[in-house]
C-alpha cells in the first residue's frame, strides 16, 4: 500500500496562474470548498510574465470601442475558426472582469481624467488594453493572490498532479506528489478546474518556464476529454535572439505599440510589404501616419508592425531565411528611432516599458533607448487544448471544467495580444462558477483503491529501475524532443516532416520509459522531469497529429505543402484529437456550426 | 570552450556542504543557466528553484559569492571566474535541499495583513477615479516579484531570527502599498507598531540594495510607515486628543 495524505473539497483547481486564481477565488465565493494546486509557489505562475495588458472594451481612450468592435477583432485575429460563444462572452464580459480587479486593489495606468488608460495592441481597433507600464501580468496575478489568500482557499504550493481519478464516467479526484519530500497526496473533488497552462516546454525556443509542460491537456486527454486544434501554436513574434542563454525571452508587442518598428539588415521595414487582404483596409501603408496612430491619433490606421502575431512571426522568419536577417538569425526591432519624434524619448521609453529596457541592459548589454534589439519568433502559446463548454467551461467528462491557457475554443487560429489575460479573469471565473455550481448537484464520487495503487507505483516506477547508472537521463529527453519540435512542428510544417516527427516522438517515448533516478523522492529535478516527460510527449503527439491532419495554411498554422487557407471543399473545421478505446491517439475534423445570426451580423457590419 | 568551477551547496537542514562542480561558460550565460547545465549534466537530482528566467518570477533567490542574488539575472561575466564560484541556499530561511529554502513562513505571514479595503466607488458605474500622480508613489511598491531576497538579508530576520515579532522588508512594502493605495480605507497601523515589529528596523538599507526591482524598501516604504506609526501613537496632541477622546 501506498502511503499518500488525502485532501477532500468540493473543487479542486489545478493551477494557480490567472485562471486558477480567479476560478478559485469564484468558486470559493459560491460557498463551497476549494482547494488550490500550484506547480510552484504561489503568484509565481507564467500569468507574472504577461507584459502589455489585459484587453476589454472599456472604451476610456476611445469612446467607439464596444464588446461588438472587440468580438469582431478576436473572430477576425482567430480566422473565424473561434467558438463564437466563447467570444461572444468573452467580449461582452472582459471589461467588468477588469473592473473588479480593480476593486480588488489593482492600480492599473490612469488617464488624464483618472480612469482606466488603455493601449493599442496587434489586431485591436481601437486602444482596448488596460495596463501597467509593461508588468500588467505581475499585477493580476498579485491581485489575485492577495484576494485569493483571504478567501478561505487551501493552496498546495509546489505540488504536482499526475493523474485524474474517476468514477465511471464522471471524475472522482487527483492524484499527485508534493516536491519538498516527494510525498503523494491524494485529492477527493466533486470537480475538477483544470488551469495549467501551456505546453512551450516542448519546443527549444519558448519564452515559457520549466512548469510549462502540458500537463492540464495531457491530464484531460487521458482521462477521456478531447483536445481541439494543437496544432495552433502561436510564435510571438518577438522574443530575444542573443545571447544564446537568453533566446526565446519574450519582449513585449508594447514595444511596437509604443511605436518599435521592425526593420532587415538593409534597414528596410519589411512590413509595409506584407499587408495581408483581411486587413489592408486598417492598416497604414505610410510610417507617418503609424506612427500617429501610436501616439494616439483616432484618425490614423495602425502601422503594419501591430498586424497579428502570426503573420508578423512569418515575415521575420521568411526575412531571415531570405538572408536579411539580423547578425544572430533574427531582425531588428528599433524603439530608439523615436527620438527623432520626442525629445525626451529617453525618460519616455524608460517610463513606458520599463522592464525592457531593464532586460536588455540587464541581460545583453544593449540600451534600446540608443539601439536596436535583435528579435525573433518564440513559442509562446498555445491556441488549441481543451475543448470545453463556451458557458460553462464543462469539458466533455462530468465534473472535469478547464480554463484559461489549457482550455480552447476562445482564440481560434491565432490569439490576439491581451486576449490570454482577459481569457483567463472571465473563462476562469466561469469554470470556478460552473464547478462550485456541479459540485452543489451532485454527491461524493466513489475513489478506486486500484486507481490510485497504480498511479503511485507508476509515479515511482523510474526508482524501480535495475540500472542506476546506465539508464536514460530525464534532461537529455528532453532537449531532443525539444529540439525536433522545433524543427519539424515549428512554424513552417511539411506532411514529411510531421509523419517523422510522430515516428521520433514515439522513439521517445519508449527511452524515456528506461529513465532511472539517482537520489531519492525530496526535491528530485530529475524525477519531475522524468513525470513532466510524459505530459510533453502527449501534447507534442497530439500537436504533430492534428497539424497533420490539417493540411492547410491559417493562422498560426503554416504547412510548407499545403499554402492555402483552405483545404478545397473542406469548410471550417476544428481538429478534434481523443484518446481510442485502444488507447492509441486518433484525430478527426469536426465542422465549427454557423455563427449565430446576429453575431454574423456584428462580424459583417465591422468589416 | 572556457571552464569555470561553481561550489554549490548540496544536502538537507541536517547534513550540508560545498560541492566543487567544472562547467562549461559559453557567451551571455547567467549564473541559474550554469545550474541547470551541471543538473542535467552532472546531478539530476540537484534541487534548485526557478520559473521564468527573466527576473520576473523572483524564484531563483540564492547567494552568489555571498552576495543575495536571482540567479537568473546573475551574468558570469560579471564575476571572477578565474576563483570558484559559490552558489549557496537564502540562509535566512529553512534549507529544504540544495539551493531550495523553505520560504512558507513569507506566505503565512502576508495573510495575517489585513486586505485591501476600497472607499465606495466615485462614479454611478461603480469605478473610480484616480491620477496618475497619486498612484507612481504605490506603483513602485507593487513592482515587487516576491524574491524575498530583502527578507533574506535583513539582519532581525536573518541574524536575531525574529520571524514571529518581526515581519520583514517584504511585508512593510505590501503594508505601504495598502496603506498608500489612494482607495484604500484601512488601518494598518497598530499592528505595525505592535504584532509587525516595525520597530525592530535600524533602518540599515540592506533590503533597498539588494532589491533586484531597485524598490527603495526603507526610505520610501518603511520609514514612512514609521513616521505613521509615530504620528498615530506618539504624537503628544493625538494622545491627548485619544485621553479625551475616550472620555466622553
Amino acid at each position: 500500500m501506498s502511503q499518500y495524505d488525502t485532501h477532500t473539497y468540493d473543487v479542486l483547481v489545478i493551477g494557480a496562474g490567472g485562471a486558477g486564481l480567479r476560478a478559485a477565488i469564484e468558486a470559493s465565493s459560491a460557498g463551497v470548498s476549494v482547494g488550490l494546486v500550484c506547480k510552484s509557489l504561489l503568484g509565481k505562475a507564467h500569468t507574472v510574465m504577461a507584459e502589455g495588458g489585459v484587453a476589454a472594451a472599456l472604451a476610456n481612450v476611445d469612446e467607439r470601442d464596444s464588446w461588438k468592435v472587440h468580438f469582431a477583432d478576436t473572430m477576425r485575429g482567430g480566422q473565424y475558426l473561434n467558438n463564437w460563444r466563447m467570444a461572444e462572452i468573452h467580449a461582452k464580459e472582459a471589461p467588468d472582469r477588469v473592473r473588479e480587479l480593480e476593486a480588488w486593489g489593482a492600480l492599473f495606468d490612469r488617464t488624464s481624467d483618472g480612469r482606466i488608460l488603455q493601449r493599442n495592441f496587434g489586431g485591436h481597433q481601437y486602444p482596448r488594453l488596460a495596463h501597467v507600464g509593461d508588468r500588467t501580468g505581475l499585477e493580476m496575478i498579485r491581485v489575485l493572490q492577495d484576494h485569493g489568500i483571504h478567501q478561505g482557499v487551501d493552496v498546495h504550493m509546489e505540488c504536482t498532479v499526475v493523474s485524474i481519478l474517476k468514477d465511471g464516467d464522471r471524475i472522482s479526484g487527483a492524484f499527485g506528489y508534493e516536491r519538498e519530500k516527494g510525498r503523494f497526496k491524494l485529492f477527493c473533488a466533486k470537480a475538477i478546474v483544470l488551469a495549467t497552462g501551456g505546453v512551450g516546454k516542448a519546443y527549444k525556443i519558448t519564452s515559457n518556464s520549466w512548469e510549462y509542460t502540458g500537463d492540464g491537456h495531457s491530464l484531460a486527454y487521458h482521462a477521456g476529454a478531447e483536445l481541439i486544434d494543437m496544432e495552433f501554436v502561436q510564435f510571438h513574434p518577438t522574443g530575444m535572439v542573443w545571447p544564446p542563454s537568453v533566446r526565446g525571452i519574450l519582449v513585449t508587442e508594447g514595444v511596437r505599440g509604443e511605436g518599435g518598428i521592425l526593420k532587415n539588415n538593409l534597414g528596410e521595414r519589411f512590413m509595409f510589404d506584407h499587408i495581408p487582404e483581411l486587413y489592408v483596409n486598417q492598416t497604414s501603408d505610410d510610417p507617418e501616419e503609424g506612427w500617429r496612430y501610436t501616439q494616439g491619433d483616432r484618425n490614423a490606421r495602425r502601422p503594419p508592425e501591430l498586424l497579428t502575431r502570426d503573420h508578423v512571426a512569418r515575415c521575420i522568419v521568411s526575412e531571415v531565411q531570405e538572408g536579411r536577417g539580423s547578425p544572430h538569425g533574427g531582425v531588428f526591432l528599433d524603439i530608439s528611432w523615436i527620438k527623432e519624434k520626442l525629445s525626451n524619448s529617453e525618460v519616455h521609453i524608460k517610463r513606458k516599458l520599463p522592464s525592457m529596457y531593464h532586460q536588455f541592459m540587464q541581460l545583453a548589454d544593449l540600451d534600446i533607448t540608443k539601439e536596436p534589439m535583435e528579435v525573433g519568433p518564440t513559442t509562446h502559446y498555445i491556441m488549441g487544448g481543451i475543448r470545453v463548454d463556451g458557458d460553462s467551461q464543462m469539458t466533455c467528462v462530468p465534473g472535469l471544467f478547464a480554463s484559461g491557457e489549457c482550455g480552447a475554443g476562445l482564440h481560434g487560429a491565432n490569439r490576439l495580444g491581451g486576449n490570454s489575460l482577459s481569457d483567463l479573469l472571465v473563462l476562469g471565473k466561469r469554470a470556478g462558477e460552473y464547478a462550485a455550481k456541479f459540485a452543489k448537484e451532485n454527491s461524493e464520487a466513489t475513489l478506486s483503491g486500484t486507481e490510485i495503487e497504480s498511479s503511485a507505483s507508476w509515479a515511482l516506477r523510474f526508482f524501480n529501475s535495475d540500472a542506476d547508472s546506465n539508464g536514460a537521463n530525464p534532461f537529455q529527453i528532453q532537449y531532443n524532443l525539444q529540439d525536433l519540435m522545433q524543427e519539424l512542428v515549428g512554424i513552417a510544417r511539411s506532411e514529411e516532416g510531421l509523419n517523422n516527427a510522430r515516428v521520433q516522438i514515439q522513439n521517445l517515448m519508449d527511452q524515456s520509459e528506461q529513465i532511472s533516478i539517482g537520489g531519492n523522492r525530496e526535491y528530485n529535478p530529475g524525477w519531475h522531469t522524468a513525470l513532466d516527460l510524459h505530459s510533453l510527449m502527449t501534447v507534442s503527439e497530439s500537436i504533430a497529429l492534428a497539424a497533420s491532419e490539417r493540411k492547410a495554411s491559417i493562422g498560426a498554422h503554416s504547412r510548407d505543402d499545403y499554402p492555402e487557407k483552405e483545404e478545397p471543399g473542406a469548410g471550417k473545421y476544428n481538429t478534434v484529437v481523443q484518446k481510442s478505446e485502444d488507447g492509441t491517439m486518433e484525430v478527426r475534423r469536426e465542422p465549427i456550426p454557423p455563427v449565430r445570426d446576429d453575431l454574423q451580423a456584428i462580424i459583417e457590419e465591422m468589416g | 570552450m572556457a571552464t569555470a568551477t561553481f561550489k554549490i551547496w548540496r544536502g538537507d537542514a541536517n547534513n550540508a556542504a560545498f560541492v566543487d562542480y567544472e562547467s562549461e561558460v559559453s557567451e551571455g550565460m547567467v549564473v541559474l543557466d550554469a545550474v541547470h547545465q551541471i543538473q542535467a549534466q552532472q546531478a539530476n537530482d540537484l534541487a534548485v528553484r526557478w520559473n521564468c528566467k527573466a527576473g520576473k518570477c523572483g524564484s531563483c533567490s540564492a547567494e552568489v559569492n555571498g552576495n543575495p542574488k536571482l540567479m537568473c539575472m546573475t551574468r558570469l561575466n560579471e564575476l571572477p571566474l578565474d576563483q570558484p564560484i559559490s552558489i549557496e541556499p537564502m540562509r535566512a530561511f529553512p534549507l529544504i535541499k540544495d539551493l531550495v529554502t523553505d520560504v512558507s513562513w513569507n506566505f503565512e505571514v502576508k495573510t495575517k495583513i489585513k486586505k485591501f479595503n476600497p472607499r465606495p466607488p466615485d462614479a454611478e458605474d461603480g469605478t473610480w477615479r484616480m491620477a496618475q500622480e497619486d498612484i507612481d508613489r504605490v506603483q513602485e511598491f507593487r513592482k515587487c516579484i516576491e524574491c524575498f531576497l530583502c527578507q533574506d538579508v535583513c539582519h532581525v530576520l536573518r541574524d536575531h531570527h525574529l520571524h514571529k515579532e518581526f515581519i520583514g522588508p517584504r511585508y512593510f512594502v505590501h503594508n505601504a502599498a495598502l496603506e498608500m493605495h489612494p482607495l484604500d480605507t484601512e488601518n494598518r497601523l497598530e499592528e505595525l507598531k505592535e504584532s509587525d515589529g516595525i520597530g525592530y528596523c535600524n533602518i540599515t538599507k540592506c533590503c533597498t540594495k539588494v532589491c533586484p526591482e531597485h524598490i527603495t524598501i526603507t526610505d520610501n516604504a518603511i520609514i514612512p510607515l514609521k513616521e505613521r506609526v509615530v504620528d498615530q501613537f506618539y504624537d503628544p496632541l493625538r494622545k491627548l486628543f485619544r485621553i479625551f477622546r475616550s472620555r466622553t
